[in-house]
């Protein structure tokens, strides 16, 4: 293990500013699957921060989601000690950042964080749209950057390409890139030295007014919330009297550290430094991420800037398919908030599925995430709404509405006009596929505000487009019809005008609470079509004709019949055949279970889940 | 087990595959042997299976003479073309021939066994099944529905599409008028696929399997049932020698059927029989109250024109209409959360 330096009970200024010249606090950005949490395994193994067991346990284990999805939904930070070639103790915090468009802001608030950043790029696969995106992030809040040209070991590796990439779409000097395979341990040690060589030591006065910058936080069910911060000015120990600048909150610390993967508890932690505050918090929500902690009696002048509050902007109802599941589910729900402060959620009812919770998520991937997560860690079977985006309605009688929730609609009738959020979208493909993309975006109600070629086959387009088109398998589509090489990111715009309505689904004209969605009125007869479609294929015979119509008020726009059942009986049944048959019975009775009633018509959570699904799944 | 029932058994089956290979001497030894381990009763049903051209008339006779009195016959048809079909190795003209000696040989209770729903098989065809059969004024008919059994070549050669299988809603029209024609022509229908010229015809030994009565099987994979108690035997003849010979029983496994997996059973068993669910019985069983527990289902059954309540209420069955939809129906009168 790497020598930890523990400041002695008597902290000298003279040791806080040693300690301040040899830290270096950097993030790692890169594109989904470019191999960052590779490299971050890398940097922590080559650094021995942790034996190899902790390792393997904690880090390599933590969250089957993330690691199969391959993104970083739970940041970690982590403090290393390096001993550099120069023969100097750093103390290298690296603050990892979440990988995905959802979480934009907090990847803003880890890179204010920060003094540098190393730009990972896929040595095969290139700049992608989030390796710009990050960039212009890092860009903004002043990083050094260092491009890491990673995965060189592989035979499609193309060093030169990617070098001109570098040059011409990032601007940045390729003859600075490291060359790493994080896999295979290549360019690791080439890469903590470019941390300690060419990203600036963190500035600040240890002597000033407390000034730190919450950039994540995590529940802990021994501690409660632990908060994680950059110390930009002051300094701040056990017994320190804090407040939330953004909401006079007041708390007690009771423990300061830094993070080695485990939490290290310190006297105190001060200016330059990364760590982590305990206040006898709760819950993660009564943080904000971007909030400023500052001493309640020796305040700062201003808060850090660049603090908003954080809005959800894709909405779904969650119900629980078991009857009896509500309870459950709300434990679950309770838990998982614990820990993910952006999840917001409030009772909801159907008619049709009972009580659940209507959900408010930072995106789509947030929204698979929780769906995810609830499944697994909590072995919940879930049925999801149709996701929404929230629009403003300006009523007849000059008021307005905000609506989430197709249940919430308002008759049509008092409707002046409905505002819809658009989205600014960068896309970047191999300019092959312009022509496709142009389409799959115009179909979409996008508008083509501008196209640039970064190379000479490869272009970025920017799209104006509807959020609520984006949140509706645009990227699987966009996926599937650049065959993996389209990437996107996006960012919120403006609301604009639209032409709204709600789509009811009707079976056996009984109207499927569950199953309404507000729809772009242009839209409306391919989806009412898509969706009888869907339950169509889902739903068993019954014993009846079911009808199942999509309807806009009164008016029917698609309908798909499902014949009866003509006959359902076993011809034989003697001795052998009974135990067969009553195992038969259970596993029905078992399925049923997940079976939902409208009228009479058993309706199957696959059902209920096939509807938001596309048709190249 | 053998030594300790009480029991007074009624009938005697033999069947379940072709038990006419066996010489008729051997069967003979083997009612004996049962009279003389079991307390069987005088008029017992004893019941042989055939096949259509497997037996001769000195046969038929010698069953009479060690103490058959009961033959089925499994015909399944009288249109080559369908037999062809199936895969048997008898034609119409054996069937005839077998039905005639039977009652030649002086049986005076025979059943046939037929099969409808049969790629190819049209209305027409099936009721020109029936028109013949019923001219041998059989004591008992079975008809059956074919289905298609997981892992057998009728199964695989569907899968691959080699044929066509009847519509679903022409089986049903099959069904339906299987029930008419036969119960125009004197039959009462007792069971979803049963039929008897009269009450006392009915298939003694095959109604136990829907009454819940007890019964023992004996020879490979035979099952036998001893409330709450379910045994099967091995499916291997090697095997079942092997472990006779040890003296052990041949049993592969067995259950103890719980409350619940009980009412499972009577409830879907007795709504295969046209006298349906004996509600006191049930009750008395269980410890329930039938009628109680699924009122409101079996009120918007009733109006759906699904089920009966038959001897003055005593009896919960199916209509016709009801009998076609048996295996959606039996489920809505089963409880879902009983341990």
């Amino acid at each position: 293990m790497g020598k930890l330096f523990r400041p002695r009970s008597q902290t000298t200024l003279e040791h806080i500013i040693f300690i301040m010249k040899n830290i270096r606090n950097f993030s790692i950005i890169a594109h989904i699957d470019h191999g960052k949490s590779t490299l971050s395994d890398r940097l922590i193994q080559a650094t021995n921060v942790v034996s190899e067991r902790i390792f393997q346990d904690q880090i390599l284990d933590t969250m089957d989601i993330e690691r199969e999805r391959g993104i970083t939904i739970k940041s970690q930070t982590v403090c290393l000690p390096y001993k550099a070639k120069n023969g100097q103790t750093y103390f290298l915090n690296l603050i990892d950042t979440p990988g995905h468009v959802d979480f934009t802001y907090e990847v803003s608030r880890a890179l204010a964080s920060c003094e540098g950043a190393l730009l990972l790029i896929d040595a095969s696969q290139g700049v992608e749209a989030q390796t710009m995106a990050n960039l212009y992030l890092a860009m903004e809040h002043e990083l050094e950057i260092i491009p890491v040209i990673n995965k060189i070991d592989l035979p499609s590796a193309d060093i030169e390409r990617i070098k001109d990439q570098i040059n011409d779409d990032l601007g940045l000097d390729p003859e600075s890139a490291i060359l790493t395979s994080a896999k295979e341990g290549i360019g690791v040690e080439d890469v903590l030295e470019g941390v300690v060589n060419k990203l600036p030591p963190p500035l600040g006065d240890p002597g000033a007014p407390l000034q730190a910058l919450i950039f994540d936080s995590h529940y802990d069910s021994y501690r409660g919330t632990v908060i994680h911060v950059r110390i930009f000015q002051g300094k701040i120990k056990p017994g320190d009297v804090i407040t939330f600048m953004s909401n006079s909150a007041v708390y007690k610390t009771e423990e300061v550290g830094i993070f080695q993967i485990e939490k290290v508890p310190k006297k105190e932690i001060s200016a330059g430094q990364v760590g982590y505050i305990i206040a006898g918090i709760k819950t993660v929500s009564d943080t904000q991420c971007g909030d400023t902690i500052t001493l309640k009696n020796r305040p700062c002048k201003t808060p850090m800037p660049g603090f908003k509050i954080e809005k959800p902007v894709v909405f779904s109802s969650i119900y629980p398919v078991a009857s009896d599941g509500y309870e459950e589910l709300a434990l679950a729900m309770e838990k998982l908030k614990l820990n993910d402060a952006s999840l917001i959620y409030e009772k909801d009812s159907s008619v049709a599925l009972g009580f659940g919770f209507r959900c408010g998520f930072l995106g789509l991937l947030h929204l698979e995430v929780v769906q995810e997560r609830l499944e697994r860690e909590y072995d919940l079977s879930l049925i999801l709404t149709a996701p929404s985006v929230r629009y403003k309605l300006v009523m007849q009688d000059g008021s307005s509405r905000i609506i989430d929730n197709p249940a919430l609609y308002p008759d049509p009738a008092g409707i002046d006009k409905t505002l819809e959020p658009f989205i600014r979208a960068s896309i970047i493909i191999p300019d092959r596929y312009m022509g496709t993309v142009m389409k799959l975006c115009l179909e979409r109600r996008g508008i083509n505000i501008t196209y640039q070629y970064l190379t000479n086959n490869r272009m970025e387009m920017i799209f104006e487009l509807p959020l609520a088109e984006v949140i509706y398998d645009f990227y699987d589509k966009l996926k599937s019809l650049t065959q993996g090489y389209g990437s996107f990111d996006y960012e919120i715009r403006d609301y604009r005008e639209t032409d709204l309505a709600k789509l009811d689904i009707l079976i056996n004209s009984d109207r499927v609470d569950a199953l309404s969605q507000l729809v772009h009125r242009d839209r409306a007869v391919e989806r009412a079509k898509h969706a009888c479609e869907k339950l169509k294929d889902e739903i068993p015979r019954q014993m009846f004709k079911i009808a199942i119509q999509g309807a806009i008020g009164g008016n029917i726009i698609a309908r798909k019949t499902i014949s009866a059942l003509r006959k359902d009986v076993t011809a034989k049944c003697y001795g052998g055949d009974i135990t067969r048959k009553r195992k038969l019975l259970e596993k029905q009775k078992k399925g049923k279970k997940r079976m939902k009633m409208v009228g009479k018509v058993m309706i199957p959570q696959s059902a209920f889940l096939s509807v938001l699904k596309t048709d190249n799944d | 087990m053998v030594s300790s029932h009480p029991l007074l058994f009624d009938t005697l089956y033999f069947g379940g595959g072709t038990p006419s290979v066996l010489k008729p001497e051997n069967i003979g030894r083997i009612i004996k042997t049962a009279n003389g381990l079991f307390n069987i009763s005088t008029d017992t049903e004893i019941t042989i299976e055939v096949n259509p051209g497997t037996v001769t008339p000195e046969k038929l006779t010698e069953y009479k003479n060690i103490g058959i009195n009961r033959i089925s016959i499994g015909v399944q048809s009288f249109n080559d073309k369908i037999l062809n079909f199936l895969g048997r190795i008898h034609s119409t003209n054996d069937a005839a021939l077998t039905i005639r000696r039977a009652r030649k040989a002086g049986f005076d209770n025979i059943g046939i066994d037929l099969i409808y729903g049969i790629p190819g098989q049209t209305k027409k065809t099936w009721l020109s099944d029936l028109r013949k059969v019923v001219e041998f004024e059989p004591e008992h008919l079975s008809c059956y529905m074919l289905t298609y059994e997981k892992g057998t070549p009728l199964n695989r050669e569907r899968q691959q599409g080699k044929f066509k299988p009847v519509a679903g809603s022409l089986l049903a029209e099959f069904f339906e008028t299987t029930m008419e024609y036969l119960t125009a022509h004197g039959y009462v229908q007792y069971e979803i696929s049963n039929f008897a010229k009269n009450a006392s015809k009915i298939s003694r030994h095959n109604f136990k399997y829907w009454i819940f009565s007890p019964y023992l099987g004996f020879g490979p994979s035979a099952h036998s049932f001893i409330e709450p108690r379910r045994y099967w035997n091995c499916r291997s003849v090697k095997k079942y020698i092997e472990n006779i010979k040890e003296g052990r029983l041949p049993i592969e496994k067995k259950e103890i059927l719980s409350k619940k997996q009980r009412m499972m059973e009577m409830v879907y068993l007795g709504l295969r029989k046209t006298d349906g669910i004996d509600i006191d019985a049930i009750n008395k069983n269980l410890g329930i109250n039938f009628h109680q527990m699924f009122a409101e289902k079996i009120k918007q059954l009733e109006e759906d024109g699904y089920i009966l309540r038959i001897q003055s209420g005593t009896h919960c069955a199916l209509s016709r209409k009801g009998m076609l939809f048996l295996d959606s129906i039996a489920p809505m009168l089963m409880i879902e959360n009983w341990g």
